[in-house]
């Protein structure tokens, strides 16, 4: 797999839109081609060149193309935007929108990113190392088609709306996650290792949710039914299994209701 | 003989009544007496006549002092500082006409400017539930001609809109509702007792913050299904009867605040009383409303709509498309990331209501304020723009909180010399254009359209 490395050459005064740092933009290009792609700087019209030293070559295809970023993107938006293969890994934090519309390939972030990492994805597999802001792998304001596929693994912890109007694929959060996870899902499946606020599931249809840790409110819309033994991302455990959200509209499969499930860690 | 001017619209809150009667002097240049306006709407007739309302323009000089300057330059200085910028933000509009608001957009789309409005800090949220959940609504006169049960949620219309109960909520006599108060079941859900929560059937005082589990009770209750003995700290009890009280009303109605769109989860609040306003329908009629602050502040929302496709928070800065997305492109996050370098505050008041720390970050860069009176934001801007107010001395389009426009009239003449918003910003506009040697496109297309408009009358 041929790598291209950027290092950041400095800091920009707001902050960079750099939507053109992908796989897809990158490959069967020269550095000097690559260098010379747009970016934005508010309404500025910028070249990668002028904020990256580019090193390294492309890959004659999208899937034999890796971008190693050596360097903080703290300011750093749309990284990975709407890639469909290859692979990034950002040695630092990132700001909005990482992976954001991706449809495949892979995106490492070692450190935090902002919100809106995996809005509206399609697939592929994001792992970031450290926390992240809110709307993990949200859809779009307006869109009631959310995250379709893929995996999202956050290793720290997150923020609010996680996994809203989730049709597929999974998000993982290994550690806390504040409220609002899976509203409005139709499908997918989030796991939260750590503790959760509240409002899980709220206007749920269908799909799952794991909690390792607890739910400090939860929603009167869900009803336990039993508990269940699973293994679960490497744990096995037993588990409370609560359906719901009983206030929201639910499809019918075989004459019965189809709910939404979720599983809390029996204490 | 002073003359009384009749159906005069109040710049005040989001109820703009049109209904004010104004004493105006033989002169026609001062307000002596206003009827029917509430203390106020009132306020805001006299307040027009002070005589210590700034009629030019005020620069901030070097050692720190303010400096009057001509209208000239305070145009120049605006162009210039927003062609500058790279990425200006131009925010507020609770307070002025539909037609400013456009005059604004013209200058945000020269400028590659964020264009936001008072809602990002109000109702936009309810926008994202909008969005992502319609909008079953109805107007304020077909909620007082037939709701004959009013959910009042997380807002409080005896202080915020203080008309609003009288003329459309729980007193007045319309057609289905000939007894007005005595047919109507008023339900409040609110953590405090306000002066609204007072008058009320039900009062529901609901845990600060847990807004979203009552909606779920109530929704979960509605499908038949049980739930627990307590939720949100309301007894099991309580959220039955008032369940009940709903279903077996004629007509629902459902006004929410701020109670709803700024506790935590925010647009899902609104979204999942959208929800509950759709789960009625299967048993009676429902109908929702967000009691928007400002006499105008539907106003962008449709104005801008039209325009960009996008009613609020809208990132104009690539030149070629619009992008919303509150997060990232709304006035209090893109202030406290210090995403942008030069700021237009436009008839509303930011140095009062953001927060401290967003203030200080718009401070670092130009600051400029355009608003008839001196408040606080005006006080700490780098230019301070006085304009006509809109309602007392210039007249427009405004859109009510149902979303029902309403041409509002001037009643006196404003300080001379002073422009409207829609002046200003045109001629801001025509000077920007001036700088960077390009058409005033937008200006001929304006006056193209009004000599159309005129050749058909």
């Amino acid at each position: 797999m041929a790598q291209i490395t950027l290092k950041p050459t400095k800091v920009p005064e707001l902050y960079l839109e750099c939507y053109n740092i992908t796989p897809d933009a990158f490959a069967g290009k020269s550095l000097m081609e690559i260098a010379d792609l747009d970016a934005h700087e508010g309404k500025i019209k910028v070249k990668l060149g002028d904020y990256f030293d580019i090193a390294g070559q492309s890959g004659n295809t999208v899937e034999e193309t890796a971008i190693k970023i050596e360097g903080d993107c703290s300011k750093v938006k749309y990284i990975g935007n709407k890639m469909t293969a290859g692979s990034i890994t950002i040695n630092g934090n990132a700001d909005m929108y990482v992976g954001g519309w991706m449809k495949g390939g892979k995106i490492h972030v070692m450190g935090n990113v902002d919100s809106f990492c995996g809005i509206a994805m399609e697939g592929g597999e994001i792992l970031v190392e450290g926390n992240a802001q809110n709307h993990v792998g949200c859809a779009y304001r307006g869109d009631w088609r959310g995250m379709r596929g893929g995996t999202i693994r956050i290793k720290g912890s997150a923020g609010n709306d996680i996994g809203t109007f989730m049709l597929g694929g999974t998000i993982i959060i290994e550690k806390d996650a504040f409220i609002h996870v899976s509203t409005h899902a139709e499908g997918g499946t989030v796991i939260i290792k750590g503790n959760v606020q509240g409002r899980v599931g709220g206007q749920m249809v269908k799909g799952d949710i794991y909690v390792l840790g607890s739910v400090q409110y939860m929603l009167p819309g869900f009803k336990k039914v039993g508990s269940v033994e699973q293994k679960i991302d490497g744990t096995e455990a037993t588990f409370t299994h609560y359906v719901g959200d009983l206030g929201e509209r639910h499809p019918k499969s075989k004459g019965k209701e189809v709910y939404a499930n979720l599983y809390v860690l029996e204490s | 003989m002073p003359k009384w001017i009749t159906q005069v619209g109040c710049p005040y809150c989001g109820a703009s009544c049109d209904d004010l009667e104004v004493l105006v002097s033989d002169d026609g240049k001062r307000v002596l007496e206003t009827r029917n306006a509430c203390a106020i709407g009132n306020e805001i007739f006299h307040h027009a006549q002070s005589p210590s309302r700034p009629k030019l323009p005020r620069m901030r000089q070097p050692d720190g002092s303010m400096k009057e300057v001509s209208y000239d330059e305070a145009i120049d200085y605006t162009a210039k500082t927003l062609l500058a910028a790279k990425k200006p933000l131009i925010y507020g509009f609770g307070s002025t006409n539909c037609e400013g608001m456009s005059a604004v957009a013209r200058v945000a789309e020269k400028g590659g400017a964020v264009l936001d409005n008072c809602a990002s800090i109000c109702h936009g949220p309810s926008f994202l539930a909008i969005f992502d959940n319609g909008y079953p609504s109805c107007t304020l006169g077909e909620a007082k001609n037939r709701a004959d049960v009013v959910v009042f949620w997380g807002c409080n219309p005896m202080h915020a809109h203080p008309r609003h109960t009288s003329r459309y909520s729980i007193f007045p006599r319309g057609t289905f509702t000939a007894k007005g108060q005595m047919t109507r079941t008023i339900i409040c859900v609110d953590p405090r007792e306000t002066d609204t929560a007072k008058l009320a059937d039900h009062h529901l005082m609901v845990k600060q913050g847990h807004d979203y589990d009552l909606f779920d009770a109530f929704r979960t209750v509605l499908r038949g299904h049980d739930i627990p003995d307590e939720v949100a700290g309301i007894p099991k009890k309580t959220i039955l009867d008032a369940a009940k009280v709903m279903k077996n009303a004629r007509f629902v109605m459902i006004f929410f605040g701020m109670g709803c769109t700024h506790t935590d989860g925010r647009n899902h609040n609104v979204d999942i009383a959208i929800s509950l306003t759709r789960d009625l329908n299967a048993h009676t009629k429902a109908s929702i409303m967000a009691m928007r602050g400002h006499y105008n502040i539907a106003g962008p929302g449709q104005v801008w709509s039209w325009q960009f496709g996008f009613p609020y928070c809208i990132d104009l800065s690539k030149g070629t498309h619009a992008h919303m997305n509150p997060g990232e492109t709304s006035s209090i996050d893109l202030a406290m990331r210090g995403e942008i370098d030069c700021f237009v505050n436009v008839g509303t008041d930011a140095g009062a209501h953001f927060p401290i720390r967003a203030v200080e970050q718009l401070k670092k860069h130009p600051f400029i304020t355009v608003d008839p009176n001196i408040c606080m934001a005006s006080e700490i801007s780098d230019l301070h723009i006085p304009v006509r107010v809109v309602g007392v001395e210039e007249p427009g389009v405004v859109y009510r909180m149902d979303n029902v426009p309403i041409q509002f009239k001037k009643v006196v003449d404003g300080p001379e010399g002073v422009p409207s918003d829609e002046e200003l910003f045109d001629r801001v506009y025509e000077r920007m254009c001036e700088l960077t040697e390009t058409e005033p496109i937008w200006l001929l297309a304006k006056d193209h359209a009004k000599a159309a408009t005129n050749a058909e009358q």
